[in-house]
């Protein structure tokens, strides 16, 4: 791979890096509680929250560093945190 | 026509699309001379009046990063100012030419000429080009933009011409017209610019890693811009008829004995006080840097392995040690036995005479040097 | 508007998780969409995203040196003006950045009214290099340079207003936003695009590794700033206020005793006098906006 002239990029290899190693918690969906009101998808940093075929939020776990904020910002209380199994 | 103003049209012709520039003695003119065009709508240019030195290269590594052609100038304090700058400009392969109007570093504050804030630059990445006189000046300006938009160099650089001494005096010079600089100097074409087109980063952060390659690609564009300066240069005199394609100039040196070295206005000086020294049956020469960066160690060594003693005039220190340019040369000629004397002159705008210059040439024949030359014993 | 939710901002970044920069980012870029250029001061924001080779911005970016975004902002609107192009020009900066170090350069731009956005997450510290006092971080937070001890009660200061500053060089439009509100983030960002000249925008950023709380509650923090009145949404046009966001009014204690960075005001004992001074602040904010809902008897 050449050199960025500059140490410059085009953006993608950022994908490469699966921040989804840093959980020690995951969290988990219910979508049976679910209103699809994509908070969830709103608030995470990581923009790693996406959605099925039905609408409902489907998480990216290579990328979800398991910070909480989509389970502590969700109004119908629908995410629950997991500790990661290894 | 004044210098400054000189240097101004040779701007003009390069077709900047951006200028962001900060007042400074003894650029002002240049700057001004900018101003008034673009306000007649004789150039077509963006013109930023920024709040500092360091926000006007800033100014300019955001416009060049865009796509645009750009231009600065500066000296002295200002120059010391934008240090961070420089490094970053460089860093990132912007090719902005700015012309630095030498003048001497505070403290003690001075407006007078040296070339300690050029050369203190040294390390930056910025290529150097120092003129001799108002013609090289402006012409040294058309040939900068082209080596450094050369995109294998993609390096920013410095055109130096000596405060006051070449800034404010009259001379006659050929500035060239708009049609031929055109010939000369195509519109600039980025390897690479921000562009929503096709998005980049540009600026990142490098980990130990990679810092190395960086800095080593940085070095090697230098080495590589000799060459491009030499054909860029050659190529002005074959179409202008001024030849630019010698790094170093020799003036008398063929059969010299003792050799003196310097950039800048001093050679002219030092030229008229060559014919007399000849006149009176000494074999005297002069070698004359016209780049500083990159050091042009082969043409140097070339030059004066041949000749009894080297004589610097050097119009800068690195405090502690030496001159800059004698102890560069001095590593160009390691090796060769020839002894390299180094003359502190003329710092702060002290005037040089011819005789001054005879008076370093009687001094390096007695093998007297690396000192400070003409101190004035009564004021210490 | 992008036509896809934050595609602009990939994963894959390094900050902290649940970091509120990260999600400012990622909200700015929805509501900026594509025809931008984003001008990034040194900080968090530029180091997590731009680990050479990898960078998630897929706008075109430009970080330079960490007190000049303004400036380089300056040189690259002049060229995007000379080309005829339409790009907006975004400088997003950290509060060091841009209230520090950054004073000269954003104060230069705005006085020459250069048509931009800056916007500002005001974490209130340098957080990139250790979460350093900045003229940002709040009266008695305590930060790795102004510590709380056995004779200090933390930072001495109150937050230099900036947006006052800006407001004062005849910014046409000013305004604060926070995390914790995300659709009023985006819609500022989308005003100060569409505003002509010189914006400013600050965002708050609770940053949960450098005020000491969970990440999960970040957004809950930034409500909590909010609603004691410690931070007030506003919006200035032409230096008048014209928007507030209104609140039923907190003590300042749900705020304070939430992050470890005010933990010596409750530990060993409540320190009265020093949260008093605290609430006074608030107060002072609370009349000054005119924040507060009156509740009806």
């Amino acid at each position: 791979m050449a050199l960025g002239l500059g140490c410059s990029a085009r953006p993608g290899k950022a994908q490469e890096n699966r921040t989804g190693s840093w959980r020690t918690f995951r969290p988990e969906f219910m979508h049976d509680r679910c209103t699809k009101c994509g908070m969830c998808s709103q608030v995470c940093p990581e923009g790693c929250i996406g959605e099925n075929d039905e609408g409902f939020p489907v998480p990216d776990y290579d990328y979800c560093k398991g910070c909480g904020l989509c389970v502590e910002e969700c109004p119908s209380q629908a995410i629950e945190m997991k500790k990661e199994e290894k | 026509m004044e210098g400054s103003h000189a240097v101004a049209h040779a701007v003009k012709y390069c077709r900047p699309q951006v200028i962001a520039a900060y007042p400074i003695t003894p650029q002002t003119h240049i700057v001004e001379a900018l101003a008034d065009m673009v306000a007649n709508c004789h150039l077509d240019a963006e013109y930023i009046t920024v709040e500092s030195e360091f926000s006007a290269l800033s100014a300019c590594l955001g416009a060049s990063a865009a796509g645009s052609r750009v231009y600065s100038a500066t000296t002295s304090q200002g120059l010391a100012l934008m240090f961070e700058v420089c490094f970053n400009c460089a860093g990132m392969r912007m090719p902005v030419v700015m012309s630095i109007v030498n003048r001497a570093l505070g403290a003690p504050l001075s407006i007078w000429n040296d070339q300690q804030d050029s050369i203190s630059l040294r390390d930056s990445g910025w290529l150097q080009l120092y003129a001799e006189d108002n013609q090289e000046a402006t012409d040294l300006h058309y040939l900068a933009y082209k080596v450094a938009e050369d995109r294998n160099i993609l390096l920013p650089a410095f055109v130096c011409f000596d405060g006051f001494i070449l800034s404010h005096t009259y001379e006659p010079v050929d500035t060239l017209t708009q049609e031929q600089v055109d010939r000369y100097l195509p519109a600039y074409r980025p390897l690479h610019r921000l562009d929503s087109e096709d998005p980049m980063s540009f600026g990142m952060f490098a980990s130990p890693d990679y810092y190395m390659e960086f800095r080593y690609q940085i070095d090697k564009a230098q080495k590589d811009a000799a060459q491009v300066i030499s054909r860029a240069g050659k190529e002005f005199g074959e179409m202008f008829g001024r030849d630019y394609s010698e790094m170093v100039e020799g003036y008398r040196l063929e059969d010299a004995d003792c050799a003196l070295v310097a950039m800048g206005s001093i050679c002219g000086t030092a030229k008229d006080a060559i014919d007399e020294m000849r006149r009176d049956g000494k074999k005297v020469g002069l070698l004359k840097l016209r780049t500083f960066r990159p050091f042009p160690e082969k043409e140097v060594r070339s030059a004066l392995s041949g000749v009894s003693r080297v004589a610097v005039l050097d119009k800068n220190i690195s405090l502690g040690a030496k001159g800059a340019v004698a102890l560069e040369v001095k590593d160009a000629l390691y090796g060769t036995q020839v002894p390299v004397l180094d003359y502190i002159i003329a710092l702060g705008g002290r005037d040089v005479r011819k005789k001054d210059i005879r008076g370093v040439v009687e001094m390096a024949e007695k093998g007297k040097g690396d000192l400070f030359y003409g101190l004035r014993q009564e004021v210490l | 508007m992008a036509e896809e939710s934050c595609t602009l901002f990939e994963s894959g970044h390094r900050a902290c998780g649940g970091c509120a920069a990260a999600l400012a980012a990622r909200t700015i870029l929805d509501a900026a969409g594509k025809d931008i250029i984003v001008v990034s001061a040194t900080g968090c924001m530029e180091v997590f995203t731009t680990p050479y080779p990898e960078t998630v911005w897929k706008v075109p970016w430009i970080h330079s040196l960490f007190e000049n975004n303004s400036a380089v902002a300056s040189g690259i609107i002049a060229s995007l003006k000379k080309q005829g192009r339409k790009e907006k020009v975004i400088a997003i900066g950290g509060d060091g950045g841009t209230f520090d170090i950054g004073m000269l350069c954003i104060s230069g731009a705005f006085e020459r009214g250069h048509d931009f956005l800056y916007i500002c997450y005001d974490n209130e510290a340098y957080m990139n290099t250790g979460i350093q006092r900045s003229g940002a971080t709040p009266y008695d937070a305590s930060t790795t340079t102004s510590p709380a001890g056995k004779c200090s009660m933390g930072n001495r200061r109150p937050k230099k207003d900036l947006p006052m500053i800006l407001a004062a060089h005849g910014a046409p439009y000013v305004a604060t936003a926070s995390v914790a509100y995300l659709p009023d983030l985006k819609k500022k960002v989308e005003k100060g695009l569409q505003t002509e000249g010189p914006c400013y925008l600050q965002v708050h950023a609770p940053c949960c590794t450098g005020w000491g709380f969970e990440g999960e509650k970040t957004m809950n923090i930034g409500k909590l700033a909010i609603e004691t009145g410690l931070w007030v949404n506003y919006e200035m046009e032409d230096g008048k206020v014209t928007k507030v966001k209104k609140v039923v009014r907190k003590p300042v204690d749900a705020y304070l005793k939430e992050q470890k960075r005010f933990r010596h005001l409750f530990k060993p004992s409540r320190n009265e006098p020093e949260i008093a001074k605290i609430q006074a602040m608030a107060d002072r904010n609370a009349e000054r906006f005119g924040i507060d809902i009156k509740l009806k008897k």
